[in-house]
């Protein structure tokens, strides 16, 4: 089984890469970029049997820093 | 006072936090980070800076969960004195040894000069040989230097005396223009400046060699 997990800076965390990156749309003439957030996506391949809450526990560990990070979990 | 200085695959100022120890007169040992127990009798943890494990999934994190770093929770929590700097800083936030976290820095940009700071506390035996509101000159080298409190947080680190440095020019976007925290026994300081790279004449800066000299002072009485 397969496991995705989304890793985004909370909501007030400023992103300044995100920030680079609509500035970057910008000059290069998409008009209407008002906000850009970049985070990362991290697959896992998984014993079959793995349960959500073991992967979400993965997160709080290591995965996300829950100071500045939050985290969704999909199963697949 | 012993010493004991944390080797992580990446650390690259572990030597130079070495010799800034050892000119204050301590006994320093090196420790690997597979190893799982510091050394008989350590007094303070040296967590150095550099990039531990190539920074990946985010700086200090994976230094975090590495073996020998149990052992600094233990001894933190058993009241042992901890100083990381610089990635030792982060991997300090990342166990939680210390609040907050680093983020890249505002301007995206890797800086690496020599910058104003400024005491903000005489209250610690990290700071103990300075003034409040002393001006020293220290380098950083960092990319991901941006501390990041949020306000109920700064509030409690204001309230408890807790910030040992502020930038005078935030170079890197850190929240209230902090530098360096203290833990709240006040035996764990993290910076992102470098002071044991101005330690030494020959580094052409010592402003930071108080640091070291009043640390052995504190440990070496105690």
């Amino acid at each position: 089984m397969k496991a995705r997990v989304h890793v985004m800076l909370k909501n007030g965390v400023l992103d300044p890469q995100g920030e680079a990156v609509r500035h970057a749309l910008g000059s290069l003439g998409f008009d209407g970029v008002e906000g850009v957030r970049q985070g990362k996506v991290i697959e896992l391949d998984l014993a079959d049997g793995t349960t959500e809450e073991t992967v979400r526990d993965m997160c709080e560990k290591l995965l996300a820093n829950t100071v500045i990070e939050s985290y969704t979990v999909e199963l697949a | 006072m012993k010493a004991a200085i944390l080797v992580f695959p990446g650390s690259n100022c572990d030597r130079d936090l070495k010799i800034a120890f050892e000119k204050a007169g301590a006994q320093v040992s090196m420790v690997w980070h597979k190893d799982d127990a510091l050394p008989e009798g350590t007094d303070i943890v040296g967590v150095p800076g550099g990039f531990s494990y190539g920074d990946y999934l985010r700086c200090g994190a994976i230094a975090a969960n590495s073996p020998i770093t149990r052992s600094l929770k233990a001894h933190v929590e058993r009241g042992g004195y901890a100083l990381g700097i610089c990635n030792g800083f982060q991997i300090l936030t990342e166990t939680r040894i210390l609040p907050g976290a680093l983020l890249r820095n505002a301007n995206l940009k890797y800086i690496c000069r020599t910058v104003p700071l400024t005491v903000r506390t005489a209250d610690s035996d990290f700071t103990r040989s300075w003034e409040v509101g002393q001006q020293l000159q220290i380098p950083i080298a960092h990319h991901d230097g941006n501390y990041q409190a949020d306000a109920e947080l700064r509030a409690q680190l204001e309230g408890e005396d807790r910030i040992a440095f502020t930038y005078d020019e935030n170079p890197n976007g850190s929240a209230g223009d902090i530098a360096g925290v203290l833990s709240a026994n006040r035996r764990v300081l993290g910076m992102m400046p470098h002071p044991e790279r101005a330690a030494d004449e020959a580094q052409g800066n010592t402003d930071g060699r108080a640091m070291f000299d009043g640390l052995l002072s504190a440990l070496v009485s105690a």
